[in-house]
């Protein structure tokens, strides 16, 4: 063999390709021209709106958040009125957005995941009522039911005076739900510290138990001690103070009731329609989670000679959520995003608020801008939260 | 569960079962296994007698079906179906000039016709792109009019259920370049076009659809220069693209994340630019496997065009309201929900059933694509 000589031997050259051919070069002019697009349409409409803006005379900026409201909101978890700023009204907005989502969420996983185990059930009847109900919550829009629930509190419910009266104390009309609560007293804040100390010495026990039961084999009654645990000082600091029980009992004045605490039909509506509709998604999902456990597993633990109670709550459940987890998570995202339904039926959550805002001060941009980064705060933290939860569920592979 | 096992050989020794035994055989294996079973049965059957029975009562015995007003139906203690007499045409079609509403049904007419023909699995993509252009075109020809002695009709007065299904057919179909461009820059691998397409899809996901429509309503007019303006429906339409191109933008990652590596790679030992391997080999594959999550998103689309009402414009249930303010008909809103509940309902169920056929059918294809 001849050696080749090295002279001969060609590089493909780089420089050869034509400018406009070379992938780099194609891929920055991509990035320049879209990213240059982008802005280019971002900047006219900027500044048609700045001319737009200026000529209806409305000034820029978010120091209207520091102007006086004007405006009643007719539930609200925090001290407002209409002499309050725009933000303070924000702010009651966000929590009620928050009270109504937060409860639809722990409501909706429980309600959801009956449902979706009576889907499983053996008995014909009670499958063929959840398959119906699901069927039809799936397949009609969540307004008309928000609607229908909405006018059945209000238009069916009777009058104050007339209110239905299920237990003492509770009181159902179309002003809503009127319930007693305890009247506030300072022994409960300590009653909720010394549960709150409960429930933490309880987790800390249960992993130290867990870890004797790994070592030596002895189990020790988590459950029962927990519960004494976690009931039983808060019980302690509610006889030490006392006993304070004092009803703070509705009482009907005129045309309403006055004291006690008050549920809207507007909140009521609401979250009754936001559970209703979302456990419908939820039961399919914890349906399609239990499924998709294979049934060795269940055979194998039942060989191992384990109860079918331990069988579904060691073997089935803990599979069954790693399925379950991630699409449970955007449901979530889904029900918190669709409680802004609220403007329609007239519960003052964040989205309504704003709206009443973007039309009393014509601040359009600054209140929309507002709304997305809010309402994206929330569903990051949703998002982050069921991440965490779905990182402890997931499967721990090698 | 143990009678059961034990039926055959009963059955054996007897000769073949009757249809009685058989059917108390199957009530004691489906219905009244276990005392929790038991229970629950019963429990239904008494909420059967308590609820479904007066319910039937109340929609279909007591129901009036004409009368002038809701007091003769309240005499008769039963529903108000002689409402939608008075309104049940305004219901669906709204404003719409009354002489004309022929048209508007006629609409109504060619989307199912179109849905139809686009349901048959195997049609070819070419057939059913000059399908839809044309349905579009005859479908903005009669909506509008203004020529062949049609009357022109306004943006402001198309109301009702062909309002629903143009927003529903409009937005999704607007929806869908934006959620493919999205999705293929999402996977990019220039940085400035990956952070883009990330950015549009996360915000819009990440906010409720009203606030959308909100911004498009609202916003939208600030926008453009002075002088112009755009009739609410697009705006509203501008909204719903924007909405659904996030979603569908997510569906499609789904159905590009599917597609082998090999396909990529095959593509590119032919020499093929990106676009041509785009649009030749990985977004025919992509898209046949991300059809059953369009056709869900669309029925998602198809219930949340009611949100319009919110901004003002007259869908069913905005017309539903207006026939329910009349002082004669103030008491039938049930019975206008149930219609209208019972109008989304059969859509939603006939579409969900048909993305449930199609997702048998590609499980069974197997995730490939589909000779057709």
């Amino acid at each position: 063999m001849v050696a080749t000589d090295p002279s001969r031997v060609q590089v493909a050259p780089a420089a050869r390709v034509a400018l406009w051919r070379d992938m780099r070069v194609r891929g920055i002019a991509a990035q320049i021209l879209t990213v240059g697009a982008v802005a280019g349409l971002v900047a006219y409409f900027g500044h048609n709106a700045i001319v737009n803006l200026e000529q209806r005379g409305i000034a820029t900026g978010f120091s209207f958040l520091k102007r006086e409201a004007a405006f009643e909101i007719s539930s609200t978890l925090i001290d407002y009125s209409p002499a309050s700023s725009y933000g303070r009204a924000l702010v009651v907005g966000i929590l009620n957005t928050l009270l109504v989502s937060s409860l639809g969420i722990v409501l909706t996983t429980i309600f959801g995941t009956l449902l979706g185990i009576a889907r499983l059930s053996t008995n014909w009847l009670v499958q063929r009522v959840t398959g119906w109900y699901i069927e039809v919550m799936r397949n009609t829009p969540l307004l008309l039911q928000l609607i229908v629930w909405w006018d059945l509190l209000r238009v069916s419910a009777p009058l104050p005076r007339e209110a239905f009266n299920p237990l003492p104390g509770v009181f159902i009309s179309n002003r809503g739900l009127n319930i007693s609560v305890p009247a506030w007293n300072e022994a409960y804040l300590w009653m909720l510290v010394a549960a709150v100390l409960g429930i933490a010495v309880t987790m800390l026990l249960g992993r130290q138990m867990h870890r004797r039961q790994e070592l030596t084999g002895k189990r020790f009654p988590i459950f029962w001690a927990g519960l004494g645990l976690i009931l039983g000082p808060p019980l302690v600091v509610f006889l030490c103070a006392g006993a304070p029980v004092e009803l703070d009992t509705p009482v009907l004045q005129g045309f309403n009731f006055v004291g006690g605490e008050n549920v809207t039909p507007e909140f009521a509506a609401l979250l009754f329609g936001l559970v209703a509709y979302t456990s419908a998604f939820v039961a399919e999902i914890v349906r399609s989670g239990i499924l998709s456990v294979s049934k060795g597993q269940t055979e194998a633990a039942s060989a191992l000679g384990l109860r079918p109670s331990w069988t579904l709550r060691l073997v089935v459940l803990p599979q069954a959520v790693r399925v379950i987890v991630p699409p449970m998570t955007s449901e979530y995202l889904s029900l918190t995003k669709n409680s802004s339904l609220a403007v329609y039926i007239g519960f003052p959550d964040f989205v309504s608020i704003a709206n009443t805002e973007a039309n009393q001060t014509g601040q359009v941009v600054e209140v929309i801008a507002i709304l997305m980064a809010v309402y994206l705060t929330i569903s990051l933290t949703i998002s982050v939260l069921m991440n965490f939860y779905n990182r402890y569920v997931a499967l721990v592979e090698r | 569960m143990t009678d059961l096992a034990q039926s055959p050989t009963q059955s054996l020794e007897n000769g073949p079962p009757g249809p009685a035994l058989r059917a108390w055989h199957w009530a004691r294996g489906h219905l009244f296994n276990g005392p929790v079973n038991t229970i629950l049965t019963l429990v239904i059957v008494y909420a059967f007698f308590r609820v479904v029975v007066p319910i039937v009562r109340w929609a279909l015995i007591d129901a009036t079906w004409s009368a002038d007003s809701d007091r003769a139906c309240q005499a008769a203690g039963g529903a108000c179906w002689a409402f939608l007499g008075s309104w049940g045409r305004f219901i669906i079609f709204g404003r719409f000039p009354y002489g004309e509403q022929w048209r508007p049904a006629l609409v109504l007419v060619l989307f199912v016709v179109m849905l139809a023909v686009s349901a048959r699995p195997g049609m070819r993509g070419r057939t059913l792109i000059a399908i839809w252009l044309g349905g579009i075109v005859a479908v903005a020809a009669l909506m509008w009019g203004g020529f062949l002695g049609m009357a022109y009709v306004e943006t402001e007065l198309w109301n009702g259920l062909p309002l629903t299904l143009i927003l529903a057919l409009g937005g999704v179909g607007f929806a869908f370049p934006i959620g493919v461009l999205a999705a293929l820059g999402r996977r990019s691998k220039l940085p400035a076009i990956r952070w883009l397409s990330v950015a549009y899809i996360e915000l819009i996901r990440g906010v409720p659809l009203i606030t959308l429509l909100f911004m498009a309503s609202l916003m939208v007019p600030l926008f453009l220069p002075t002088g112009i303006s755009i009739a609410k429906l697009w705006r509203a339409e501008i909204g719903f693209a924007l909405f659904f191109g996030a979603y569908l933008a997510e569906a499609v990652r789904g159905g590009l994340q599917a597609i082998a590596r090999g396909q990529y790679e095959a593509a590119d030992a032919l020499g093929l630019g990106y676009w041509q391997k785009t649009c030749l080999i990985i977004l025919p594959q992509a898209l046949t496997i991300s059809i059953p999550s369009i056709v869900n998103l669309f029925i998602g689309a198809f219930k949340d065009t009611t949100l319009i009402t919110i901004v003002g414009i007259f869908d069913v249930l905005q017309d539903a309201n207006t026939g329910l303010n009349d002082p004669a008909w103030r008491h039938a809103y049930v019975e206008a929900y149930a219609t209208i509940g019972m109008i989304f309902f059969a859509f939603c169920y006939f579409m969900s059933r048909y993305s449930q056929y199609l997702e048998r059918r590609l499980r069974r294809s197997g995730t490939g694509p589909r000779r057709q």
